[in-house]
């Protein structure tokens, strides 16, 4: 429990971050109409791809040796790197069809 | 000079993906703000693969990392541009799929990382305290065994943090991922709704034997490492059950994402996708807090936070609970029996019937649904409403917020059609016209026009704002069978005198349609 209680004391200022930024998350999207629910959801998956930064960091650490990193570290980019170009790519298709319709 | 410009990044980073959001949910900013968070999240991984560095040194495995950068890159683009329109759901799931699974995989290498602790490192740390208190004996009166145990005491205190934040990102990523795939699976049709008898049962022990297994492996890890500082020589190096704890919290945690999606119905999943895409965010955010890394923390917690706030959003468009979508998948008897109630007579109209009826009103409107959807037949459905309106009608599309398989989704799909974006009505003013409408004509739409979220405070759906069709003068309603919608209630709109039934496929229906009118 003490190990515990000093490791959330080390890390306040991260804990900090999490608390506003539930908050913000909140506050930033709530009112949006329900025509861009879809896309929205697209683009918010896109930015949770921000994960791979960790697979990044994982294969960029691990020892030339360390095959279960090497491949797990791999896989983990090019997963990351999926979810990232394939999110931010959907959703301008789908927020481009939008756009198109209105001005003609 | 390195380190600091990677903390500007990453500050620039997280300050596009707030924006981004913000910018995501308004219409006419929602193109500019993905762009903007893309370019933010393009910053924030280079300035990581260049910038980074880890106990003094920049990274390496340069070639690994690019090489998975660029098949990822090749692989979503391509995904990405080569989706339907009417498939884009079912990517959107797969992407995050893909995202949760980075996390747990992430979890995965660190948490060996930390068990496969060379126990010399704790005994290493030790001789430079000895030093460090030679030096210090003169200024400090404390006694060097407390000096160690502190410091031993401090590094189990962050091991067993770290570890927690682990176990975190792995269950949470493993969930979402697995659950994502079965939502995929599940849209595109090769995977059934499945349910048995204690499912929930079944879903609730495994949480409790997933969370068992964390406190389990926390404890005996914590033991292990104390063990071992206590008396380094004396303790063989042996991680096997803590290594088989941890793959069956991984094994049970990938289960429980199948059974807690398996048995929700397709027309709920979207609100489910939104669920797992604001878990994937959280699993995000814990490795924000394992590498003490500020973008993917606030770029995790956005969309853990605002994803919540999505799918309860979602779920009040459609009248329900987040929690009637997830319990009451086991409630599908009920449902049933209350369906079984309303029934009363329904009449069918002939396709040549129907081509006249539509080829002589001078106003109709179309209301697409998610029959419409799965039959893709929006190409066609633009095809009759310009054939009718060669023939001199006006011709308008009435659009529920939530009709389709996701909110937003129609508008997408009709505009893939080419469908002007002016004879798309929103739910208000499409009611404003249904009185002055000849010919109302329903394509797989079954809730969004039921009359019941009006009349009946008993029904499930009521509350639910719905479009008015029985206002107009004749309804044609096209269903593939008599089944009720997603809500499982009876619709009495179809068993109006003014509603006439046109069973079969959207696509083949419409297709038919247009022959017909042709001729006529």
């Amino acid at each position: 429990m003490d190990n515990i209680l000093s490791f959330l004391h080390q890390h306040i200022e991260l804990i900090y971050i999490i608390i506003l930024s539930v908050f913000l998350g909140v506050e930033v999207i709530s009112r949006v109409p329900a025509v861009l629910h879809t896309p929205l959801m697209s683009g918010a998956n896109a930015i949770h791809g921000v994960v791979i930064i960790g697979a990044i960091i994982v294969m960029g650490k691990a020892e030339q040796d360390n095959y279960l990193a090497l491949i797990l570290g791999f896989l983990a980019v090019i997963l990351g790197t999926i979810n990232v170009v394939g999110g931010f790519v959907v959703t301008d298709r789908m927020l481009e069809m939008f756009k198109g319709k209105k001005k003609q | 000079m390195g380190p600091s410009i990677l903390s500007l990044i990453y500050l620039i980073g997280s300050v596009t993906f707030i924006l981004g959001l913000k910018m995501l949910s308004k219409p006419d900013t929602a193109r500019k703000g993905n762009l903007i968070a893309a370019a933010g999240m393009f910053l924030a991984i280079f300035g990581t693969i260049f910038l980074y560095k880890s106990d003094g040194q920049y990274l390496h495995n340069y070639s690994w990392i690019f090489a998975g950068l660029l098949i990822g890159t090749i692989v979503g683009v391509l995904a990405a541009k080569k989706v339907k329109m009417t498939a884009m759901p079912e990517m959107v799931s797969m992407f995050n799929g893909m995202g949760g699974a980075c996390a747990a995989l992430i979890s995965v290498v660190e948490f060996n990382h930390l068990v496969t602790l060379d126990p010399d490192i704790f005994l290493k740390l030790i001789p430079p305290v000895e030093k460090l208190h030679g030096v210090l004996q003169s200024v400090l009166e404390g006694d060097k065994n407390r000096l160690v145990n502190d410091m031993v005491s401090n590094m189990l205190g962050d091991a067993r943090g770290q570890l927690l934040i682990i176990l975190l990102g792995m269950i949470i990523g493993a969930v979402s991922f697995a659950g994502s795939v079965i939502a995929w699976g599940k849209l595109n049709g090769s995977i059934r709704d499945f349910s048995f008898k204690g499912q929930h049962v079944v879903n609730l022990l495994v949480m409790a034997a997933i969370l068992v297994g964390a406190v389990v492996l926390m404890v005996s890890t914590g033991t292990k490492l104390e063990a071992m500082v206590a008396a380094p020589a004396d303790t063989p190096v042996s991680w096997t059950t803590i290594h088989l704890i941890f793959y069956t919290i991984l094994l049970l945690s990938i289960v429980y994402g199948v059974l807690f999606v398996l048995p929700i119905g397709g027309a709920d999943m979207p609100v489910v996708i939104s669920l797992l895409n604001s878990f994937t965010g959280v699993a995000a955010a814990c490795g924000g807090f394992l590498y003490n890394n500020p973008v993917m923390l606030t770029g995790g917690i956005l969309v853990g936070s605002a994803g919540t706030i999505l799918t309860i959003l979602m779920c009040k468009a459609m009248n329900r609970s987040l929690k009637n979508v997830l319990i009451g998948s086991f409630g599908g008897g009920q449902a049933a029996a209350a369906a079984g109630k309303e029934q009363g007579n329904y009449k069918e109209i002939s396709m040549t019937d129907a081509a006249v009826v539509l080829a002589y009103a001078n106003k109709v409107m179309i209301v697409p649904g998610y029959g419409l959807a799965v039959a893709q037949a929006q190409h066609a459905c633009h095809e009759l409403e310009k054939l009718l309106g060669e023939k001199g009608a006006e011709v308008k599309y009435a659009i529920h917020p939530v009709a389709g398989r996701m909110p937003g989704h129609m508008n997408v799909l009709l505009a893939e059609a080419d469908v002007p974006y002016e004879k798309l009505l929103e739910m208000e003013e499409a009611n404003a016209e249904l009185a002055t409408t000849d010919v109302v004509l329903v394509l797989g739409a079954n809730d969004v026009v039921n009359p019941a979220a009006k009349n009946d405070p008993a029904s499930p759906i009521y509350g639910m704002p719905i479009l008015e069709v029985e206002l107009a003068r004749l309804v044609i309603v096209n269903k593939r069978s008599m089944k009720p919608g997603y809500a499982g209630i009876e619709n009495e709109l179809f068993f109006q005198p003014k509603t006439s039934m046109l069973f079969g496929d959207a696509k083949q229906v419409l297709q038919q349609l247009l022959t017909e009118i042709k001729q006529v």
